[in-house]
């Protein structure tokens, strides 16, 4: 614990590391387990410093296998331990998939109680890194589609921190989604001491009155650079920041429309079955009278990820953004 | 590590200094064919050190040199016919070049351009792998297709020590096996998987020994031998096309070397490794040991190695202008997604036009 009162400012993947170390030294039960965890202090060195200080019994490098990873933390869960394991890109989750969700989401109910999956499986991912093949999707989708998993997206070093927290002591399976885009991008205060953030709630990151942005992740940044641009034009956007998928807090995202009746949806994943869809409906089904627009998706496109020279089109970058919060505006 | 590679493989020609082995037979190549296959090693250096310093002069994206992979990725490469097939992953652009991939579009993928990607419609190459593993089926597959299409080519396979770890590599082997395909797998043994060593990676003393577990022959080889690995392919083709009545068609093939550069470049091997072992296994390095052998045989003295230098120079720079030209098309984006275009695709092509002209490229794409 800090002994003078300046806390310290860290990165998001700072954050993640400093998150990790917290929790293993409150709980003895936490081990961190993946390909190239250990030593070399993960693939983004998010686990950095993890291992000299609790050792490769509870850092633990396995063989390259995510099948492997997940499904012995599967039985780590069931026998008592708190698994982290971390799978170093989004592209390299499938082999696990069968694993997350035909086990780690059902074994609770599929025990009817007496097992659960007790895990936080961290995975870094989105765009804009000019990454190889397969290392930039973002496909969140999947995972909020099962039940039985939470989902949580942070897009600030607090946050991460918080939320990393709470997802190790969640009793449920949890799906951490990292966005390596804004991982070094800028620092903020996060303190030594353990505290969490709610998984659950949405963040309000700019209150406006004319139209709700709703986001996550990466995508936080150029839509609120977006909204700053607007306000210039006179448009004032409320920018609601969603932190966790799933549970989606549908109480934020309906109040926000309540009191805006026009939305936008930006996120990086393809647009069909996208979360956008999800939000849209849950929007009309709640609040359909109060709708002055249709609702707008901005979204990557329906291809697979670019090779990197053209992953700047794929993206949604503010120009678009502002475009389509335009389009719900002028409606 | 022993002086001599040789107590921990099944197959080596060359010793550490180039000479041949007292009781070894030298593959029956002629000195041209020799010369060349040399040639070719050379060029995969050269090629690997220009893909670095595009890399760090922000020229070129993320690359995985193959530094010290070159005797088995050209030794085997020559080992082959045309219509053998290769089904790479990201370390082994030294066989799917020699196997006729022009070299350009190995720098364009690096590049980040979709034209990279095009395989010449006569070069039986599939696509890079980045996904561990996930191709090792896919080559069973396209092995099991020439043998129900009375072809005679063999499908090559190449992954890492890593690779060997995941389901899909089992399940592969597996159905070789019982398939019968004519398929090789040949493992680059280099090590190291990223900063995880061989002995994280299995509990097994060889790679070659997991071959028993599917019902055919594994072999371990001197990986930086590319006389060693020649031999080992092409008796493993020649028995793939050709088996006899009690042999079965597929080979693992466990090529012991070592990854002498990082990762790719963005990882820092210092981490995780010792300069000390680097430089061990760097005596062993295939480009010397061969060039003793060639000069000794009179097929080789400075004024060739200058030549051969000046030609492959000329090759790379030609891949890096060729690479360097090709601009980035947005359209590309949206081809060869399906067949015939959906109208999804089709539609956010020309919304993704629309704003290219309201917007202009440059505030489009501004962050
Ligand atoms: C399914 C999957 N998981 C993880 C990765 C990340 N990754 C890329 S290369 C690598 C190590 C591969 O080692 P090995 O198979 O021995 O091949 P080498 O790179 O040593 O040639 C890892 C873990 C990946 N590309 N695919």
């Amino acid at each position: 614990m800090s002994t003078d009162d300046t806390t310290p400012e860290r990165t998001l993947v700072e954050a993640v590391s400093d998150g990790l170390h917290t929790e293993m030294e409150r709980d003895d039960s936490v081990v961190v387990l993946g390909e190239d965890v250990g030593a070399s202090g993960g693939v983004f060195r998010a686990t950095e410093g993890l291992y000299d200080r609790f050792g490769r019994d509870r850092v633990v490098d396995t063989p390259l296998a995510e099948s492997g990873i997940v499904g012995t933390a599967v039985g780590l869960a069931a026998n008592g331990m708190r698994p982290v394991p971390e799978l170093q890109f989004m592209g390299f989750v499938y082999p696990a998939f069968d694993q997350i969700v035909n086990h780690v989401a059902r074994m609770r109910t599929r025990s009817r109680g007496r097992y659960s999956c007790p895990m936080t499986i961290r995975i870094p991912f989105g765009g804009g890194i000019r990454a190889p093949e397969h290392h930039s999707e973002s496909k969140e989708a999947f995972f909020v589609h099962e039940a039985g998993l939470k989902v949580v997206v942070p897009s600030t070093p607090y946050d991460t921190k918080g939320l990393l927290a709470s997802a190790i002591r969640d009793p449920d399976p949890v799906i951490f989604l990292e966005p390596k885009l804004i991982y070094r991008s800028f620092r903020e205060e996060v303190p030594d001491e353990p505290y969490t953030v709610p998984i659950g709630e949405a963040a309000v990151r700019r209150e406006g009155t004319d139209v709700s942005v709703f986001t996550w992740g990466a995508m936080t940044r150029p839509t609120m650079e977006a909204a700053e641009n607007l306000a210039e034009e006179g448009v004032d956007c409320e920018v609601v920041d969603l932190r966790t998928l799933s549970p989606i807090d549908r109480e934020t995202i309906v109040d926000s429309f309540e009191k805006t009746g026009r939305a936008v949806v930006v996120h990086e994943a393809p647009k069909t079955g996208g979360l956008a869809g999800e939000i849209t409906s849950l929007i009309q089904e709640e609040a359909l009278l109060y709708q002055e627009a249709p609702i707008e998706r901005v979204t990557g496109f329906d291809v697979p990820y670019p090779l990197y020279a053209l992953e700047d089109y794929y993206l949604p970058e503010a120009a678009r953004i502002e475009d389509g919060i335009r389009e719900a505006v002028e409606f | 590590m022993s002086e001599s590679i040789r107590s921990d493989t099944d197959v080596q020609i060359l010793d550490k200094d180039g000479s041949v082995l007292p009781d070894a037979t030298v593959p029956d190549l002629d000195d041209d064919t020799l010369v060349e296959m040399y040639a070719q090693m050379r060029l995969c250096r050269s090629f690997d050190e220009r893909a670095v310093s595009l890399q760090r002069q922000g020229r070129s994206g993320t690359y995985s040199t193959m530094l010290g992979h070159e005797g088995t990725l050209v030794g085997s490469a020559f080992a082959l016919a045309e219509d053998d097939w290769i089904v790479p992953y990201y370390r082994d652009q030294g066989a799917t070049v020699t196997h006729g991939l022009p070299l350009e579009n190995i720098l364009m993928y690096y590049m980040g351009h979709e034209q990279g990607s095009v395989i010449p419609e006569d070069v039986n190459v599939m696509p890079i792998c980045i996904t561990i593993a996930d191709h090792i089926p896919h080559a069973t597959g396209i092995a099991w297709a020439s043998k129900l299409k009375g072809e005679e080519s063999a499908t090559v396979c190449y992954f890492g020590d890593g690779a060997t770890s995941e389901g899909d590599f089992h399940e592969g082997l597996n159905f070789a096996g019982v398939m019968d395909t004519p398929n090789l797998f040949i493992c680059m043994n280099n090590q190291w998987a990223i900063s995880t060593p061989f002995e994280r990676q299995t509990a097994a003393d060889t790679i070659a020994q997991k071959a028993q577990g599917y019902g055919f022959e594994g072999i371990r080889v001197d990986g930086m031998d590319p006389l060693a690995v020649y031999t080992v392919t092409q008796q493993a083709r020649e028995k793939a096309l050709d088996p006899d009545a009690d042999q079965a068609r597929p080979t693992l093939i466990e090529t012991l070397l070592y990854r002498i550069g990082a990762h790719n470049t963005s990882d820092d091997p210092s981490a995780y490794r010792g300069e000390e072992e680097v430089e061990e296994w760097r005596e062993w390095d295939p480009l010397p040991r061969l060039e003793t052998f060639l000069r000794e045989r009179g097929l080789l003295d400075d004024e060739e190695i200058d030549a051969i230098e000046e030609r492959n120079t000329e090759q790379v720079e030609a891949a890096v202008e060729a690479a360097e030209n090709v601009t980035a098309d947005p359209e590309e984006m949206f081809e060869h997604v399906y067949a015939e275009q959906t109208q999804n695709v089709r539609e956010q092509q020309e919304y993704l036009r629309r704003l290219r002209e309201e917007f202009g490229d440059e505030q489009l794409l501004e962050d």
